[in-house]
């Protein structure tokens, strides 16, 4: 991998073509989320603020195990606890390590004006890049999981980036590496889905979990984080997992239908008011030059 | 509005006084600033404008503020103009008759009074467009304040602030080649105040009776 996980696919606000784009194939990443063997441990989340060397951030105390509401520009990755009792009365505590689900059409992208301070990798890593954001806050309107995090004092949107450093060194990411129970997992996309749909038929045929399945949202073209879920066909259990998530609709009717109706009808304006006038000219053509008929 | 001291020497009117001239500029030179970074946000192709006008971080950080101007430049020519900009029975004949307009033929108009149907309606688009670039405007300058819960506000925004400016921009340039190409003398009514008793008999032909009516000596050429 090294150096040639900074090609890059898709870049924010460009016009024109985008350099690396079908260069040469890699590799898509993924990480591989097993809630069903997450114990909340919470490592993943020291592992992300220690290799990221964020600044410390206070934590929300709720009378639950979760860190903090949501996650935060300095605070990437936040495991989300849920107290659910099923239908029979039992009780299942359901964890998921939520963060940046790097999507093969990130919505944060297509939202993005500035030129470059999105991109994707040709391994499907959805980069920021804070010196050429301008702090608009539209990749916030685009993610359907709610990622795109503000900081008020430099005017720059943060998320994670799945450790693309360490990614591009041949290292697995920071939340992988501390994961004790093995719940995390990182590689191709290809194998994280081979290893997540046995996982899930274990669960099936071995655990009593006949609705465990993989989450792999193909409204978003598929994700780089996938998980194995118990009960797949409720996702919104799991800190609101979307369960369709796709580009908000008035992103995309902005970003398609009305971007090309604006720009027709603003050129296509210019062009005929030039012709209106090359046909017919200042209204007072006709008239016998007069003074004061001109400025 | 009919006062003789807008007659001036030499066959002039006063078309607009100075805090009518000077409002107008204020909300056209903050326009114009809003126009460019917003084309620049609007696409790739013109995001070099943000570039020129100081990058990307200045032009997002002062689009906002500059909008803000705007907007009470907006204001300020409501509280001057809104009472002569009412629809009357005339507009609507002045609509019907529009392609007569369009194709010069002012001879065959329904005469206007101090503003033609055309400009009450670039008036109005303003002044809704601006209330309206406003309010999604305040969702556009602080995403980060809206919570997840009331995200449906950030969505309605991102699609209104654009089609409100597009409003804007139509009329804009209109407005522009009206003034500019279409009807010489327009434009320097807005800087120096005044046009010639000839160009208010010809566009504004009420407005002209209002002025000149009341008065026994001809107007002076």
């Amino acid at each position: 991998m090294s150096q040639a996980t900074l090609r890059v696919q898709k870049i924010s606000g460009h016009a024109g073509s985008v350099p690396g784009e079908d260069t040469q194939r890699q590799y898509t990443v993924a990480k591989l989320v097993d809630t069903t063997t997450c114990i909340g441990c919470k490592a993943c989340e020291v592992a992300c603020v220690e290799w990221n060397d964020m600044p410390f951030s206070p934590t929300t105390f709720d009378n639950t195990y979760q860190t903090m509401p949501e996650t935060r520009w300095n605070y990437w990755n936040l495991i989300l606890f849920n107290e659910h009792e099923k239908e029979d009365g039992s009780l299942m505590w359901l964890m998921r390590k939520n963060q940046c689900m790097h999507c093969a059409e990130p919505g944060c992208l297509a939202a993005c004006p500035a030129d470059g301070a999105i991109v994707q990798y040709t391994n499907g890593i959805v980069d920021f890049q804070q010196d050429k954001c301008i702090g608009c806050g539209y990749c916030i309107s685009g993610c359907p999981f709610n990622i795109p995090k503000f900081n008020k004092e430099t005017k720059r949107v943060y998320k994670c980036t799945l450790c693309t450093d360490r990614v591009s060194e041949g290292l697995e990411p920071a939340c992988i590496k501390a994961c004790p129970t093995g719940c995390l997992h990182f590689g191709s996309k290809e194998d994280m889905l081979v290893l997540a749909e046995q996982r899930a038929k274990q669960l099936k045929d071995n655990y009593n979990f006949p609705n465990a399945g993989v989450y792999d949202p193909k409204g978003v073209g598929g994700t780089g984080v996938i998980y194995v879920l118990h009960d797949a066909t409720q996702p919104e259990l799991y800190g609101g997992l979307p369960s369709n998530p796709t580009i908000p609709l008035m992103v995309k009717l902005w970003k398609g239908p009305l971007k090309w109706l604006g720009n027709v009808a603003m050129v296509g304006g210019l062009i005929g008011l030039f012709v209106h006038y090359l046909r017919f000219g200042p209204k007072d053509r006709d008239d016998a030059p007069q003074e004061g008929a001109k400025p | 509005m009919s006062q003789p001291d807008q007659i001036l020497p030499r066959g002039r009117v006063l078309r607009y006084a100075f805090a009518e001239r000077l409002n107008h500029w204020l909300a056209a030179f903050s326009y114009i600033y809003l126009l460019l970074t917003g084309l620049a946000f609007w696409s790739p192709w013109c995001f070099w404008i943000a570039a020129v006008l100081g990058g990307g971080q200045t032009s997002r950080t002062l689009h906002p503020w500059i909008g803000l101007v705007f907007f009470t430049a907006v204001m300020r020519m409501y509280s001057l103009w809104a009472a002569q900009m009412r629809s009357t029975e005339a507009d609507k004949k002045w609509w019907r008759s529009l392609h007569h307009y369009v194709r010069n033929e002012d001879d065959k108009m329904p005469p206007a009074g101090r503003y033609n149907a055309g400009q009450k309606a670039l008036f109005w688009s303003f002044f809704y467009g601006a209330i309206l670039l406003l309010l999604t405007g305040i969702v556009l300058w602080f995403p980060e304040s809206i919570s997840w819960n009331m995200r449906w506000l950030r969505y309605i925004a991102v699609f209104l602030h654009p089609v409100a400016a597009l409003v804007t921009i139509a009329n804009f340039l209109i407005h522009i080649y009206m003034s500019v190409f279409a009807e010489r003398g327009a434009f320097g009514s807005v800087i120096r105040g005044d046009v010639s008793l000839e160009f208010a008999k010809r566009y504004h032909p009420g407005w002209y009776d209002e002025i000149v009516g009341g008065r026994s000596s001809a107007p002076r050429k």
